[in-house]
């Protein structure tokens, strides 16, 4: 609004009408407006800087967050570990927190763990990548615009929704072709955790295999290659470390997923690798003693902390993994 | 070598047509695997479910009777627990995007402000309830409340409105910008009158898509201390009397849709999993209807702003 009143007695239609000293008069008039003008500056600095500093806080947030998640995983293993050695928390093949003589040993956890997850893997793995490349390389445009949102409610579903499903309607489904599984076991929790993290690998995996430039698909059409030949020798390898990516993603999803192994797997802590049984993982773990009511400070109560950061470090080495195989694999146009 | 005969070539030529033909097949076969599995589990509610939802099934407390016990508590637990966490990830969520998209210098430390929440988004939800029974419960002293409940959901949603709000913003083009800059508008005149209304399509959408994850959410709730039997409402935030306004709810133990869903489930009585399967259907219902609203309008303004 300033600069318009300020600017108007000098544009060109109006200054040919001006007498000289109403010209130096509405010069005058200006600077004293420029004067006013710099205290509102200045105010209007302090409120920019004010807001921009506030906005800063609200991203720094989350670095906090990371770091309240750190410190309390490793203030309450620590006070943990000062009771459990980290031998026998390692080697120990028995998990039994709640019982009268504790036994801390995390391996039937983290087996229970791998299994369901490896299982969602199986399922979801391929599935999830013939999904994208499907999405990205065959399907016309309409198609793409009505199955991707579909897919993607896959993963809006409430998992305890899904393990309702995987101990409700899976399991009794697979016990009409296996007859003697038992009630809890790993397979139907880990089958539905993989159809439930397919559309995280789909949506990403098509994305990085979008982002390939055209011209490599031309290339490689020109050589007369059809769309198959295309999309598995020149696509997939190019668009790599995108696919990786969301591997990891689902890997981590899978392992750190709870309800649908809490309440279809079971929470008895069991050493095996066979899908058939039922066994705990580390998070099924966390929600069984969380549902009790633990005296805060007591060594069970201490235990879900050192459960949690065994799961952190779980998948911080897959995404390290995943990190290292992406930057020996990344392509870069 | 050999030269391949005319025959050979067309033979493989063919097999390849016919590989990349049955390809097409397995693709759309693949979809159907995911979109099959959503229509079994919807039938397998609602055959189990929708005889229970009866009026009295959202005005009952959760019972011992199958038959008599209802969603009351669980839903107006949701409800308050979901006013605490909007409140709370919206303006944190969609102020962090800006910053980052508008204001941050290129330097370290927005590096790892960025790659920070990159992580945060794959950190396991059951460790974010780790995390606020440590410091939320006993640190903090908020105890087992709505107000636990619903900052830890609204942390577990940072990064989906954080994540949104940049998308969106970056796709306003930097002519629009210009353009206020030009006029003399300051950088917060300039994001908050022009860069802000044009991206809030977008921005709306993450922060539905946030909500209905937050809203389905159970293992956090779990380790924080949710109950699983509750047969009170928390205080009602509206008074009679001045000032009107109470905020004793925010303090109050709860129960959500999700954990009574959980808590049906986990019982053996067969009675109690159609309860379960009627929350169940409820949840779907709501989750469903809010990603439906944010593809709707991701399509309507995608469709509307041409640049």
């Amino acid at each position: 609004m300033i600069f318009a009143k300020c600017s108007n007695p000098y544009t060109p239609g109006r200054k040919k009408h001006l007498k000289t000293n109403q010209a130096d008069a509405a010069y005058l008039d200006l600077q004293s407006q420029v004067k006013g003008r710099a205290s509102g500056l200045t105010l209007q600095k302090i409120r920019e800087r004010a807001i921009e500093f506030s906005m800063f806080l609200c991203a720094f947030f989350s670095v906090a967050v990371t770091g309240g998640i750190v410190w309390v995983l490793l203030y309450e293993s620590w006070h943990f570990f000062e009771n459990v050695s980290i031998v026998e928390f390692l080697t120990d093949t028995q998990w039994t927190v709640l019982f009268e003589n504790p036994r801390h040993g995390i391996m039937p956890l983290v087996t229970g763990t791998l299994v369901t997850s490896g299982i969602a893997l199986l399922v979801a793995l391929p599935l999830g990548t013939t999904i994208a490349i499907y999405l990205s390389e065959y399907a016309n445009s309409t198609v793409r615009e009505i199955l991707k949102p579909v897919l993607e409610l896959l993963s809006a579903v409430p998992t305890v929704v899904f393990g309702y499903f995987a101990l409700l309607f899976v399991t009794p489904l697979l016990q009409s072709v296996l007859p003697e599984l038992p009630g809890f076991n790993m397979l139907s929790a880990g089958l539905v955790i993989g159809i439930m993290i397919i559309p995280y690998i789909s949506s990403l995996s098509e994305d990085a295999m979008k982002a390939v430039p055209v011209h490599i698909r031309e290339g490689s059409y020109a050589m007369g290659a059809t769309r198959l030949q295309t999309a598995l020798r020149v696509l997939v390898p190019a668009a790599f470390s995108g696919i990786a990516s969301a591997y990891v993603l689902g890997f981590s999803r899978a392992v750190g997923e709870t309800m649908v192994v809490a309440l279809a797997a079971g929470t008895q802590p069991n050493l095996t690798l066979n899908p058939m049984e039922g066994a705990a993982t580390i998070t099924a773990f966390i929600v069984q003693v969380s549902l009790g009511d633990l005296p805060h400070g007591s060594i069970a109560y201490q235990s879900i902390f050192a459960a949690g950061l065994t799961l952190m470090c779980m998948t911080l080495i897959f995404n390290i993994a995943g990190y290292m195989l992406r930057k020996r694999f990344r392509e870069i146009y | 070598m050999e030269k391949p005969s005319q025959s050979d070539v067309e033979k493989s030529v063919a097999g390849n047509k016919h590989r990349d033909k049955l390809f097409a097949v397995l693709g759309l076969l693949s979809t159907f695997v995911g979109m099959l599995t959503l229509a079994a589990l919807l039938a397998d509610l609602a055959v189990n479910g929708l005889a229970r939802l009866q009026p009295h099934f959202f005005t009952s407390y959760p019972s011992r009777f199958a038959g008599q016990a209802g969603i009351l508590s669980a839903w107006v637990g949701t409800i308050l627990v979901m006013i605490v966490t909007a409140v709370t990830a919206i303006p944190v969520g969609i102020a962090a995007g800006v910053y980052l998209e508008e204001y941050a210098p290129k330097n370290w430390f927005t590096a790892l402000i960025e790659i920070n929440i990159a992580n945060l988004a794959g950190v396991p939800s059951i460790v974010y309830g780790l995390m606020a029974l440590g410091l939320f419960v006993y640190q903090f002293g908020f105890g087992q409340s709505v107000l636990s409940a619903g900052l830890t959901l609204a942390l577990l949603i940072l990064p989906i409105v954080i994540v949104a709000t940049r998308e969106s913003i970056r796709a306003v083009p930097g002519s629009m910008r210009e353009a206020a800059y030009a006029l003399g508008a300051t950088k917060w005149q300039t994001t908050s009158d022009h860069v802000l209304p044009y991206s809030m399509g977008g921005i709306l959408t993450g922060v539905i898509i946030g909500l209905s994850r937050a809203i389905g959410e159970t293992a956090p709730l779990i380790t924080i201390g949710a109950l699983t039997f509750i047969a009170f409402l928390p205080d009602s935030p509206f008074k009679a009397e001045f000032p009107f306004i109470s905020f004793d709810w925010l303090w109050s133990p709860y129960s959500v849709l999700p954990i009574q869903m959980f808590n049906w489930v986990s019982r053996p009585q067969a009675e109690f999993h159609l309860n379960a399967a009627a929350t169940g259907l409820v949840l779907m219902v709501m989750t469903l209807a809010m990603n439906g609203i944010a593809i709707y309008f991701r399509y309507r303004f995608r469709k509307r702003i041409k640049w």
